[in-house]
């Protein structure tokens, strides 16, 4: 921190209390002088099991007991484990229908646990001495005379080693020492691929068809309603695929039809398919799959932090920590009246990056 | 898989096909009766829309104008059909009592009769989805595990992963879903009311609805099982923070000042 | 002291008990018999906040053994297979063997859920139980000499605590962390530079990959409990070393230290505890679910679930990101995700915040004694009102962390939760440091109150004129002693500007604003002068006091 030091008197008194030690047990003098002295530790008081060996009796039994009742539930515990199926389920008041073997065995467990951490309380309240003691304490700080000789066998180990005399030994040791965590580094280096464009590209491609989530079947613009809301993978990408993951998470649509003239942003509209239009449905923000589509208000609200889009008015921004607008996906009709894409999303999808620009 | 078949050898399977079986013989006997008996249907048909019109006129015009075509406080219904109608009547949102971010469901002041009627009137009014069949929301040939998933990339981002509801903008939010009579569920996806979007069954198909409902009524029913103990909510590691907290942390401590009190004093004679 | 006595001449050895001769023996080797000597009947001070500490040590010992355990059934790999155990809402289900396993051991394994479950409530409760422990430390002073560096272990403990919940969490590969786990890959592509090559080394190529799985399970198992073990080792020799604080009392001193020996009382207190605390978390872990990954169901980046949040230790840093505005700054083909990227650097800030403190009271103080006296919260209004401003400001990080559940259980609108963090983010803190150093002083003032003028007896006398009074009860030398105990600092000086020959001398701007921070602990408006014994003498003889 800081070599000022304050100066001693600004410093509180050292307590009076700490000066007149009394010894433990000693029972305060009220002092004339000091009324605030410490008048040390209050005598020992016994408990009714120090004075009434009923009552010590009384607490053996009660810890026997609580040791006894630990071995059956234990002994519960094995029972239970053997006793009742995996997959039985109970109804317990007011907990619900619940598994019974997790039920059966987690209170026999806690029981036989609880019961041998009771009863070994309770010993050492009621039948161990209950008497404080005191210790002393020590500075934690070394003598001056021992921090003397420190310094000195120091000294006279640096001076034995010559490390401050032979500079050149001292610095190419450092020069070693400090290059060597390298290969550890460079040996990190194939923990990935570099990033190259791959943040930049899904799997759309123009001409790619859009296909339902939820059918597996190719979307027609038909199919297509005001108001529903439908989600859509690009063509040729399956759940069995090994690559499903990785590629869903940047390819994921989400389609929505909304009145032409309600459409304010006019690239949205030309991008449209007669309103169809069709957002990545990973959010900008961090990339939560965003799709808690309000109908009436054509606002689209993340779950994870709130992002609020208004997929009337090219998917901006209106609350929440989202940097900037849903990529659009550019859409038309094929002959067929399928869906499909026009190209890919033409700047990256989800959360932003150094590289984004 | 157990509960599957548990479900088939449940009581109320023998009434379900029993049920099913009247379905189809009325509907047979529909195709098959004189046409006479086809105007009287027409015609009980016209009764009830014109009921439906007169408990529109009192619970409904004020908001969504006299002929249902919408005005400043109310949309238009043309075209919304009678699912949407037996939705928002039968969880008691509409009539909406007051403006606010959202209406919430309330207790239902309508006899299924009377939504009936009053949905054969909005459905005059245009064309739209029809209320659903048991067949289509009923667990028979639901596959639970696909419903999971559908409900995983179709629902969960609203309503929570086993449907315990959740927040969205400026005070609207995903109810819960529990208690909610599958019928209404199937509704509410066909339909989209308020700001759910709609999942038409030419994006949700029939099919993928009936696996949701069964799911829901596998994770998030009356008797779903919580293997673990207190379900604390459903809502995630917040409660079960304030859970370890309260009770976790908090027993111990009061286990510790156990430990660590003096022990009683006799009393001096 | 029979150990002492114990001979270590070999004509008594054969005749000693066999419990003697295995002791002798490791004594010939281990020195034991000296290590006993001064710790056998080591002494302890009672109190139930110095047990919180042990909460924290028997929880961490429970963590290490259930999770021992769970790794003999938990396969960390993210190959993808299809599910086939028991629970049926999932069956046939694509899921990574990680998570397939972590069903296994819920469902297949017997007694598995329950060791999974214990896991997990233990280490909410060990980090909970961190918290508490640091902040009682914090409040009763027990950082000050010569405790600071076990401050710190304490604090580092504390932080890879955290680290080592959340990979843990993360581990089942469910959607609940998998999205924790993106969102974490969203924070480390927000560093400016290095942030994509960061994220790319880290899942092995893109996000999610099929490596972040079996890397975090050795950072989970091996690394971070291989560095806290060691700390935790460390820690508990710097207590034993410095013998443990006490608060002030009757015979008491800074020089004492006044409990219960080690051997046997402390032994069968630590020891029962040890199972008591085991007991209680078991009996949790048969009534309360946790982290039941069957609902949430396996990791895909394109599906979500609302009430997305980490673990409770997290939280704070959930509200940070929660609540920061959505800039982000583009130039030269570059991009500052300056959203994301400062509540990244805010979130070691909060801690480091409270984890330097003591450095700078003890650079304000210039105190350079041992402290072993605790101190009462309201007798240091300074730093327990700054202790409370930081809590504050981590409750309402913790609030906004969890503003979407806050808005649908209490009927709020989202967007005014997060303003109202956004704001109370700045303001709470002053607020919070200003009450309770006003509550602090209060109280001081009731202190002395109290000492000059005794204890309320409830006891209302009626004097001859009619006027009703409330007799005072003197306190007991006990009590006087008690409230007089402690030590108040007066503040520092900047000290002469001009040295004997009367040349000016500078003054260092950080002496300056030492003296400005010493007035602003230790003036007159932050301590209520303690009673003096001349105060005390001249009211209790001065006249006949009622």
């Amino acid at each position: 921190m800081s070599s000022q030091d304050i100066p001693e008197e600004n410093l509180p008194a050292e307590q009076s209390a700490g000066h007149n030690d009394h010894g433990h047990g000693a029972v305060g003098v009220a002092d004339e002088k000091n009324p605030f002295a410490d008048p040390g530790l209050p005598p020992h008081e016994h408990r009714i099991q120090d004075i009434d060996e009923r009552a010590a009796r009384r607490s053996e039994r009660t810890v026997a007991m609580m040791f006894v009742l630990s071995m059956l539930a234990t002994v519960g515990f094995i029972v239970s484990y053997v006793a009742i199926p995996h997959d039985r389920t109970i109804y317990v008041f007011p907990i619900g229908h619940i598994n019974a073997l997790n039920f059966a065995l987690g209170l026999t467990l806690g029981a036989a646990l609880f019961l041998i951490g009771a009863g070994a309380v309770h010993w050492a309240r009621t039948l161990m001495s209950d008497e404080e003691l005191a210790d002393e304490r020590h500075p934690i700080e070394a003598e001056p005379e021992v921090k003397a000789k420190v310094m000195a066998d120091f000294k006279q180990g640096a001076k034995e080693s010559a490390l401050g005399r032979r500079k050149l030994i001292r610095n190419t040791m450092f020069g070693a020492l400090a290059l060597f965590p390298l290969s550890g580094v460079m040996l990190l280096r194939d923990l990935g691929p570099l990033p190259g464009t791959k943040l930049r590209h899904t799997l759309w491609s123009k001409g790619k068809l859009l296909v339902n989530m939820n059918t597996n079947e190719p979307l027609r613009a038909s199919d297509v309603a005001v108001g529903s809301l439908t989600f859509a993978k690009p063509e040729g990408l399956e759940e069995h695929d090994h690559e499903f993951q990785t590629e869903i998470a940047k390819a994921a649509l989400m389609i929505v039809r909304i009145q032409p003239d309600d459409i304010k942003d006019k690239r949205e509209l030309e991008w449209s398919h007669e309103g169809i239009v069709a957002y990545s449905k990973i959010c900008t923000h961090v990339g939560c799959p965003i799709s808690l589509y309000e109908q009436q208000t054509h606002h689209v609200l993340c779950p994870c932090h709130q992002s609020t889009f208004d997929l009337s008015d090219g998917a901006r921004v209106i609350f929440g920590p989202a940097g900037h607008a849903l990529p659009q996906l550019r859409i038309g009709v094929n002959d067929e009246g399928y869906l499909e894409a026009l190209g890919d999303f033409d700047e990256p999808v989800g959360p932003a990056f150094w590289e984004r620009g | 898989m157990k509960k599957l078949s548990a479900r088939r050898r449940h009581p109320l399977a023998a009434v379900v096909v029993l049920l099913l079986a009247l379905a189809c013989t009325g509907g047979l006997y529909v195709l098959l009766a004189p046409t006479s008996e086809a105007k009287a249907d027409t015609t009980a048909q016209s009764l009830a829309i014109d009921e439906g019109k007169k408990l529109y006129a009192v619970g409904c015009a004020s908001c969504h104008g006299t002929g249902g075509q919408g005005t400043t406080d109310g949309p238009s219904l043309v075209g919304v059909g009678a699912a949407a109608v037996d939705f928002q009547v039968g969880t008691g949102r509409m009539p909406a009592q007051q403006p606010g971010a959202q209406v919430p469901k309330k207790k239902n002041i309508y006899s299924q009769a009377e939504i009936d009627q009053l949905a054969a009137y909005i459905s005059s009014l245009g064309a739209g989805p029809n209320v659903p069949t048991e067949a289509q929301y009923g667990p028979e040939g639901a596959d639970i595990a696909k419903g999971g998933e559908l409900f995983r990339t179709n629902c969960a981002q609203c309503h929570n992963f086993t449907g315990k509801g959740g927040a969205l903008t400026h005070g609207k939010f995903a109810p819960d879903l529990e208690g909610v009579s599958p019928k209404h569920i199937y509704e509410a996806m066909q339909t989209g009311p308020q700001n759910m979007p709609s999942f038409p069954d030419t994006t949700l198909s029939e099919q993928n609805k009936q696996d949701i409902i069964a799911y829901l009524d596998a994770v998030n029913g009356e008797d779903t099982e919580s293997p673990g103990g207190l379900e604390l909510g459903g809502l995630g590691p917040v409660s079960e923070g304030l859970f370890g907290w309260i009770f976790g942390l908090g027993s111990l401590i009061a286990v510790a000042v156990w430990v660590a009190a003096r022990t009683a004093k006799a009393k001096k004679s | 002291m029979s150990t002492e006595t114990t001979a270590k001449d070999s004509r008594s050895r054969e005749k000693a008990p066999a419990g003697e001769r295995v002791a002798d023996w490791a004594d010939g080797r281990l020195g034991i018999y000296s290590l006993a000597k001064a710790n056998m009947r080591k002494i302890f001070p009672d109190h139930w906040s110095f047990m919180l500490g042990e909460v924290c040590l028997y929880s961490f010992i429970i963590i290490i053994l259930t999770g021992v355990y769970l790794t003999l059934f938990f396969h960390p790999s993210m190959n993808e297979v299809e599910y086939h155990g028991s629970y049926v809402p999932l069956q046939g289900q694509l899921m990574s063997e990680a998570f397939n396993s972590t069903m296994h051991i819920s469902f297949d394994v017997r007694g598995g859920l329950l060791i999974r479950q214990i896991h997990h409530w233990a280490a909410l409760i060990f980090l909970a139980g961190m918290f508490v422990h640091m902040m009682r430390v914090f409040f009763t002073g027990a950082f000050r000499k010569p405790r600071e560096v076990n401050w710190l272990f304490g604090f580092l403990l504390f932080v890879l605590g955290m680290f080592t919940g959340f990979t843990g969490y993360s581990l089942p590969d469910d959607l609940l962390s998998g999205t924790g786990v993106r969102f974490m890959e969203g924070a480390v592509l927000s560093v400016p530079i290095v942030g994509t090559y960061l994220s790319f080394f880290l899942f092995g190529g893109e996000f999610p990959g099929g490596d972040f799985v079996a890397r975090f399970y050795s950072i989970h198992v091996l690394l971070l409990p291989g560095i806290m073990l060691g700390l935790v080792v460390a820690h508990l020799i710097l207590v034993f070393y410095h013998k443990h604080t006490q608060f002030a009392g009757p015979g008491k001193s800074n020089k004492n230290v006044v409990g219960m020996p080690l051997l046997p009382v402390y032994m069968a207190k630590a020891g029962g505890f040890f199972f008591l605390v085991f007991g209680v978390i078991a009996a949790i872990s048969a009534i309360a679910s946790i982290n039941p990954i069957w609902s949430m169901g396996p990791y895909r980046p394109d599906q979500v679930s609302t009430g997305a949040q980490p673990d409770w230790y997290m939280g704070f840093s959930e509200g940070l990101i929660r609540v920061m505005p959505g800039w982000e700054i583009n130039f030269w083909g570059h991009t500052l995700v300056l959203g994301v990227f400062i509540p990244l650097v805010i979130f070691p800030l909060v801690l480091v915040a409270i984890a330097v403190y003591p450095f700078i009271e003890s650079w304000v103080t210039g105190d350079k004694r041992e402290h072993h006296i605790l101190d009462r919260p309201r007798n240091v209004p300074t730093r327990t009102a700054f202790g409370v401003a930081w809590i504050t400001w981590y409750m309402v990080l913790l609030i906004g962390g969890g503003n979407d559940l806050w808005a649908t259980h209490f009927h709020l609108s989202i967007n005014a939760i997060t303003w109202f963090v956004r704001i109370a983010f700045f303001v709470a803190p002053v607020l919070a440091f200003v009450i309770t150093k006003r509550i602090c002083l209060g109280l001081q003032r009731r202190d002395k109150d109290k000492v000059l003028h005794g204890r309320e007896s409830g006891i209302i006398k009626r004097l001859p004129h009619g006027e009703f009074i409330e007799v005072h009860e003197p306190l007991s030398q006990d009590a006087l002693h008690t409230l007089t105990a402690h030590e108040q600092y007066v503040p520092a000086q900047i000290g002469p500007t001009v040295d004997e020959n009367g040349v000016e001398r500078k003054v260092k701007g950080s002496e300056k604003l030492r003296a400005k921070l010493s007035e602003a602990y230790y003036g007159e408006e932050a301590q209520i002068p303690k009673p003096t014994v001349e105060e005390y003498k001249e009211i209790t003889s001065g006249h006949g006091h009622h």
